[in-house]
């Protein structure tokens, strides 16, 4: 008995896909298994953690709590959508890097996105408004006080007209 | 080796530099082993017991087979008859381990049959499939009941629930008890919690029968874990490649994965096909064999009117769970720093590791050492408060003075080195101690409960396995060497390779940084790669806090041997004795006589083609390894249990304001500073985002995280809806202010800091916490300390 498979249509880190899914896949299995999007991790699949954080319209979203075929006609961000388009390091991630905010990496792609959403809409943010954006997405390297710091610097560096 | 220099000489080490990994990591470029798709590859999924303890009678895999995409059902007889058992770390013969269980299951979780299909989720739907009919039998969960003489024996033929017991006595006990004006006892529980990595364990297997090999890629931190592997396996050394180029999502100690590596690479070879084993959470959480020390500690300190604390009695009680590997183990580390950073004179130590139906336990950051910690330091806080002393006088007056180093404690190892004074003087003046005195009496006065929690303790690094023959005569481990093996290729580019994986630490950075500042080339330049283990020198893996140690010193060794040979290469072909020879960024001259130079590129192109210019006896090519054995390593333990544990002890003195909440019983951190001194930092930012992490992992341990059993035995805390974890709103802004007093017994005085933070950070907040409670004359005496365990306490009599 093979599964019954669904199309679904979707754009991802701004190409457009068309993939036919089974029902059950999830959205993260479905970005890395099937499209090979392998920044996105998987940590806890019951919504806690945070590392399969992706943009889905924009919103950070957990993609172990959705469905592929839920996200047809959506636009997905992956952390491969927020390096600069020759792969290098976008200014989010060289302030991760110069603050040195992550260690295994393991949740730092998830993080990257949070912290590109909050950036997003509120470009000037405080601590509090940092660790609030970050709040759930679980780091067990750093203690986040790093993260912090590489969204503060993050923040300032695009003020002053990095892209 | 040599005396260190200043850490002002340095060119690269010490200095704020970004790391090698990060780029690929921010990238979402990382290689973990989910990562990892191999043609073909076949996933597995578990049938797990849902008993404590309970008899297999009968296995039913005939309808998960049937099913379209299922491969293979194995169960533990199979495996069981085909494997040998999973190494045990003391002498207990009859207490065996097997991937799956055979016969019995003896936790709620244990592996009991591996069903292999296309797809996890194939598998997923065929275990279910699989039927089990079971006895329940009697099962012991407590952890001194276990040590009753009728207590259910976990494993009958093992004939009690002990795996190890011994009382040690070290120096004149009796006498300083009998000449002590007081005494005071205690009891005290870490609970049972651990570093829980975001990344579960995970292993891909591939089995090549035409070549007779096995390629593994498992996320893992495991000391020899290429030959525990091939003997479980039945084969030869040479027949297993692990590939430790794998990165690991985070392991902090916990992940050992042996048991997942020997399942998968059986299946693998069986079954002719590549085969990946990603545990889902659930399957980590009970039955991914990481759960941490769970320890009961009965202290009685003896002492002075004036604070000399004379001797201790620790009798401390690990539960263990179902299983052991290294657990037991995790009571020897502690030998090496009994004594916390004190003077005291003498000590008797009972470790007992007791068996229970639980999950069973593996190393967890700083392999013990933590909850004794958390012992020692509570046993200071109480005698401050039975003498109505100054918790930090009483410290004071029993640190090791800076000119009493090397430092030989009762049990037998030397400190190396340390200023705690200095230390401890620092962080209270970044915290502003006296603000902070000020600002929880005003909280107090205020009708809120506030306390200040102080904890000063050691970080023994280096990590060698000294614990193994104290705990296991059979065990003669005397050397826990690392290995580097350095390249300068005919471009003139440097390779180094490490010989091990990595789980955050920022390897490729350390060794870089010190391949560049022996060699003066720019560490950027310099390329590291993980070697696999069948071309790889000797490693005993990132444990213990050792690598900035071990791997950085094999480093500085081979790069020396690098840099002998470019010199006798400049000799031989300058015509002067190497004493009139400088070398300088790589280039080598007589003096500053231009004429008389050879430049890198010249020396390197001598090496690797001109064999008519090199010295005689000299190997062509440019390459160099060290292997270099733990310093201070080597010996056995004494008739009465003495042994030099590890080398070089880091030290951290944490100072923590708290705030809780009064009607929900909630503590708040409001400041957090911890002094920290692990002698030359190779790189900054890597020890402190390390040490922010270790403090983190221990706010977890002291408040919320828990492995908490039901009365029958089943894990109630098995998501992390349930096991709570510290989020950026629970862990607080940590400043860190430094000190260095360098290590004589390493190449630039560099200490270990993997296990900073974590080893202080449970003891100061509970510390904290009874501060605020003694107001009330009530404490909380079982870490985590919930708001549960705090409120109720709270609403009870007062305890003294």
């Amino acid at each position: 008995m093979s599964e019954r498979l669904y199309k679904v249509r979707l754009k991802v880190n701004g190409k457009d896909v068309e993939a036919e899914v089974p029902s059950r896949q999830t959205l993260v299995d479905f970005l890395r298994d099937t499209l090979r999007l392998t920044g996105t991790h998987v940590g806890c699949e019951h919504g806690i953690c945070g590392a399969c954080s992706i943009l889905l319209d924009n919103e950070p979203v957990r993609s172990c709590l959705m469905y592929a075929v839920q996200a047809e006609g959506c636009s997905v961000t992956t952390i491969e959508g927020l390096s600069n388009p020759d792969g290098t390091p976008g200014v989010l991630q060289d302030a991760f890097c110069e603050m040195h905010a992550l260690q295994c990496g393991y949740c730092t792609p998830a993080m990257i996105v949070a912290s590109h959403a909050l950036l997003e809409s509120n470009p000037a943010p405080s601590e509090a408004e940092i660790r609030d954006a970050i709040g759930g997405n679980l780091c067990r390297c750093t203690g986040y006080k790093q993260i912090v710091q590489a969204v503060q610097l993050a923040a300032e560096n695009i003020a002053k007209g990095a892209k | 080796m040599s005396s260190a220099p200043e850490p002002a000489a340095f060119r690269y080490i010490g200095k704020q530099r970004r790391t090698k990994e990060d780029p690929r990591f921010v990238t979402g470029r990382g290689r973990y082993v989910a990562d990892i798709a191999l043609p073909g590859m076949k996933h597995v999924a578990l049938v797990t017991s849902p008993h404590a303890s309970a008899r297999i009678k009968a296995i039913r895999t005939e309808a998960a087979l049937a099913m379209e995409g299922v491969h293979y059902v194995l169960t533990g007889e199979e495996l069981c008859a085909n494997v040998d058992p999973l190494l045990v770390g003391v002498d207990t013969p009859k207490v065996v381990r097997y991937p799956l269980a055979h016969g019995v299951v003896r936790y709620a979780g244990e592996w009991i049959v591996a069903v292999v299909a296309d797809s996890r989720a194939l598998a997923e739907d065929a275990a279910e499939k699989v039927e089990i009919d079971y006895e329940p039998t009697p099962y012991v969960l407590d952890p001194e009941q276990a040590l009753l003489p009728d207590a259910v024996l976990v494993h009958p033929d093992h004939g009690s629930n002990v795996l190890y017991r011994r009382t040690f006595t070290w120096g004149p006990v009796a006498e300083d008890f009998a000449h002590s004006q007081h005494q005071l006892s205690f009891r005290v529980h870490w609970g049972r919690s651990a570093t829980v990595p975001i990344e579960t364990f995970g292993v891909a297997a591939q089995w090549h029968p035409g070549t007779q090999l096995l390629d593994i890629w498992a996320s893992i931190q495991m000391p020899k874990f290429p030959d525990q592997t091939a003997r479980a396996l039945r084969l030869p050394g040479n027949a297993v490649r692990v590939h430790f180029d794998v990165d690991v999502g985070g392991s902090y100690g916990v992940k050992r994965g042996i048991k997942h590596t020997v399942l998968v690479g059986y299946l693998a070879k069986r079954l002719g096909m590549p085969v990946r084993f990603i545990e889902d959470r659930l399957e980590n959480m009970r039955g991914g064999d990481m759960h941490g020390p769970d320890r009961i500690f009965d202290m009685t300190a003896a002492f002075d009117g004036d604070g000399t604390i004379r001797s201790l009695k620790i009798r401390a009680l690990d539960d263990v769970g179902a299983y052991a590997g290294r657990s037991p183990l995790q009571l020897g580390k502690p030998v090496g720093a009994i004594v916390g950073p004190y003077r005291i004179n003498s000590v008797e130590y009972e470790p007992i590791s007791v068996l229970t139906n639980k999950t069973a336990q593996e190393a967890v950051r700083g392999f013990g050492q933590a909850p004794t910690n958390y012992a020692i330091e509570t046993a200071i806080d109480r005698i401050a408060r039975h003498l109505g002393m100054d918790r930090i006088e009483l410290r004071r007056k029993n640190f090791i003075a800076k000119d009493q180093f090397p430092y030989l404690i009762p049990s037998g190892s030397t400190y190396d080195s340390g200023d705690f004074e200095a230390v401890l003087d620092k962080a209270l003046d970044a915290a502003k101690f006296d603000d902070l005195v000020a600002a929880r009496d005003a909280a107090r006065e205020a009708g809120r409960l506030a306390g200040i929690g102080i904890a000063t303790c050691l970080e023994p690094s280096g990590g060698n396995s000294a614990f193994e023959p104290l705990f296991n005569p059979k065990n003669e481990t005397t050397t826990w060497m690392d290995s580097c093996l350095v390249r300068v290729d005919l471009s003139g580019a440097i390779t180094g390779v490490m010989n091990t994986s990595t789980s955050g630490q920022g390897h490729e950075t350390l060794v870089s940084t010190v391949l560049g500042e022996v060699l003066e080339r720019d560490p950027d330049s310099i390329r590291v790669v993980h070697a696999d283990s069948l071309n790889a020198l000797p490693s005993n893996s990132p444990v213990g806090s050792r690598m900035a140690i071990m791997l950085g010193g094999a480093a500085a060794g081979a790069a020396k041997k690098i840099k002998a040979a470019l010199m006798a290469i400049a000799a031989h072909n300058l015509g002067v004795p190497e004493a009139a020879l400088e070398y300088r960024d790589g280039n080598i001259s007589v003096g500053d006589d231009a004429s008389k130079s050879l430049s890198w590129d010249q020396l390197v192109e001598i090496a690797h083609r001109k064999f008519h210019k090199l010295p005689p006896g000299l190997e062509p090519g440019l390459q160099a390894k060290f292997v270099w054995e733990v310093p201070t390593g080597g010996g056995l333990p004494t008739a009465d249990g003495r042994i030099q544990m590890y080398p070089c002890y880091s030290f951290e003195a944490h100072i923590v304001l708290v705030e809780i909440d009064p009607l929900t019983a909630q503590p708040k951190i409001l400041d957090y500073v911890c002094g920290h001194d692990c002698g030359t930092m190779i790189n900054p930012a890597i020890v402190h985002g390390m040490t922010y992490g270790g403090i983190a992992h221990g706010i977890g341990a002291a408040l919320y995280e828990k492995f908490a059993f039901s009365d029958n035995g089943q894990l109630a805390s098995q998501t992390f809806m349930d096991y709570l974890m510290p989020s950026a709103m629970e862990v607080p802004g940590i400043e860190i202010v430094d000190h260095c007093t360098r290590s004589p017994l390493t190449e630039f005085g560099q200490k270990g800091s993997g296990e900073a933070g974590y080893l202080g950070a449970p003891a100061a907040i509970a510390s904290a916490i009874n501060d605020a409670l003694a107001a009330l004359g009530k404490s909380v005496d079982e870490l985590p300390m919930t708001p549960l365990a705090i409120w109720t306490t709270l609403q009870g009599e007062s305890s003294k």
